[in-house]
């Protein structure tokens, strides 16, 4: 395994190719849960969670059952219903194991399924790993540092956002900027400030 | 015939997805660098949207409410992954630049919100109607911000030169023009909202 492409995909995934700032995947929730730093903590490291697994389960199920059949034109359908399914899995399984980390993560679990940053990194995963229809050397852990690798960089913008939001609650924006607008603009200038990452060359 | 009108026409103006419930979000921004690739992603996303309306209306009575989210899923997956291929097979140009964001379709947060806001309790005709609609109003937000950018970025209108090059914001057809662009139009409708005596647009996107 290479570790010098390992560290290429982290920096790829959590600086250049920010999955909120510059691909576009996940704004939902970007804008949904960064009023406030605490929840927007607990919802990074859910999505890291679940965006890691099911690109465990995603990259088996593609490599094991759609490629021997032939049919990896259903890996749309396949995938969306796995990691729904996972997803209520979890819930379930946190719910009755652990009620203090339920109130903490699992109101944030069902949002995660129509997020489209996880369906997104599992899609993006098998575009990258399997060029040609064939898997690469050591595509399975490729595939999993890359899932997790753009979790952290979720986990980062959120947690930006979500300070800077804290303090734009106090500034005195135009009245038709407040909102969801000046999010925007925020978001707008961080982006262009991820912007910086990208003359790095590996 | 009034009502269907009414069913059409709600989706364009009053509920326009992008600027009247900021849902959709993610390809709208992101596929919004040049006006073609947005009449493309609207196309797509506006054919999933009538073919999952009508079929879930249609099958609205046997479906068990308790499984009501995943059944509505698949029937959209199904679509677009219809979508994809045909895509592939005749616009392969167009289906490279969306990349991912063609089977990003499914989690489009506008169809699954119209199968379970609209199409589950309404008959197929009236669901046909606000789909079209829904898709319509989808397809101008996005030309919107393409127009926009793509005349500010490149310098050019669906492909037609209009600025000379070295008057363009390359900027503004990077990330930071997309985010950029949506929010001042937000700021503009809520503008216009408040003028109408409404309130600004609550929080944004699908979920949280």
């Amino acid at each position: 395994m290479d570790v010098g492409k390992i560290l290429a995909i982290a920096i790829s995934m959590v600086f250049i190719n920010n999955f909120i700032l510059s691909k576009f995947l996940g704004l939902c929730p970007f804008l949904g849960v960064s009023k406030e730093t605490k929840s927007a903590t607990s919802m990074g490291l859910a999505v890291i969670f679940v965006m890691t697994c099911s690109a465990i389960i995603t990259w088996l199920l593609y490599y094991f059952l759609l490629i021997p059949f032939n049919v990896e034109y259903l890996r749309t359908i396949v995938f969306i219903l796995v990691i729904a399914a996972f997803v209520q899995f979890i819930e379930m399984v946190i719910r009755k194991n652990s009620p203090a980390l339920y109130r903490s993560l699992g109101i944030y679990l069902p949002l995660i399924t129509t997020n489209c940053a996880v369906l997104g990194v599992t899609i993006l995963n098998i575009d990258n790993f399997f060029p040609s229809g064939q898997a690469v050397k050591w595509g399975f852990a490729y595939s999993v540092f890359q899932a997790f690798f753009a979790g952290i960089g979720f986990l980062l913008a959120l947690i930006l956002m979500s300070g800077i939001r804290e303090r734009l609650q106090f500034a005195d924006t135009p009245r038709s900027m407040r909102g969801v607008a000046i999010a925007f603009v925020v978001a707008s200038l961080m982006s262009l400030a991820f912007m910086g990452f990208n003359g790095f060359r590996f | 015939m009034k009502n269907l009108i009414k069913e059409l026409t709600r989706g364009i103006f009053k509920e326009n997805p992008t600027f009247g419930l900021v849902l959709g979000l993610c390809p709208t921004l992101a596929v919004s660098t040049s006006v073609i690739n947005a009449i493309g992603m609207g196309a797509a996303a506006t054919f999933v949207l009538i073919c999952s309306n009508i079929i879930v209306s249609s099958v609205r009575k046997f479906i068990p409410d308790r499984i009501r989210l995943p059944a509505f899923i698949v029937i959209i997956a199904t679509f677009v992954t219809m979508c994809e291929l045909i895509l592939k097979a005749y616009f392969p140009v167009l289906n490279a630049s969306l990349g991912i964001f063609v089977p990003l379709i499914v989690v489009n947060c506008i169809i699954l919100a119209r199968a379970e806001a609209f199409a589950s309790k309404n008959p197929i005709l009236p669901s046909l109607f606000d789909g079209l609609g829904m898709g319509i109003g989808f397809s101008l937000g996005l030309c919107t911000i393409a127009t926009i950018r793509e005349l500010m970025g490149a310098g050019s209108i669906a492909g037609i030169k209009i600025i000379p090059k070295a008057e363009t914001i390359t900027l503004m057809i990077l990330a930071p023009g997309a985010l950029l662009t949506l929010g001042l139009l937000i700021g503009i409708t809520n503008l216009i909202r408040r003028k109408k005596g409404g309130k600004n647009i609550g929080k944004g996107g699908c979920c949280g």
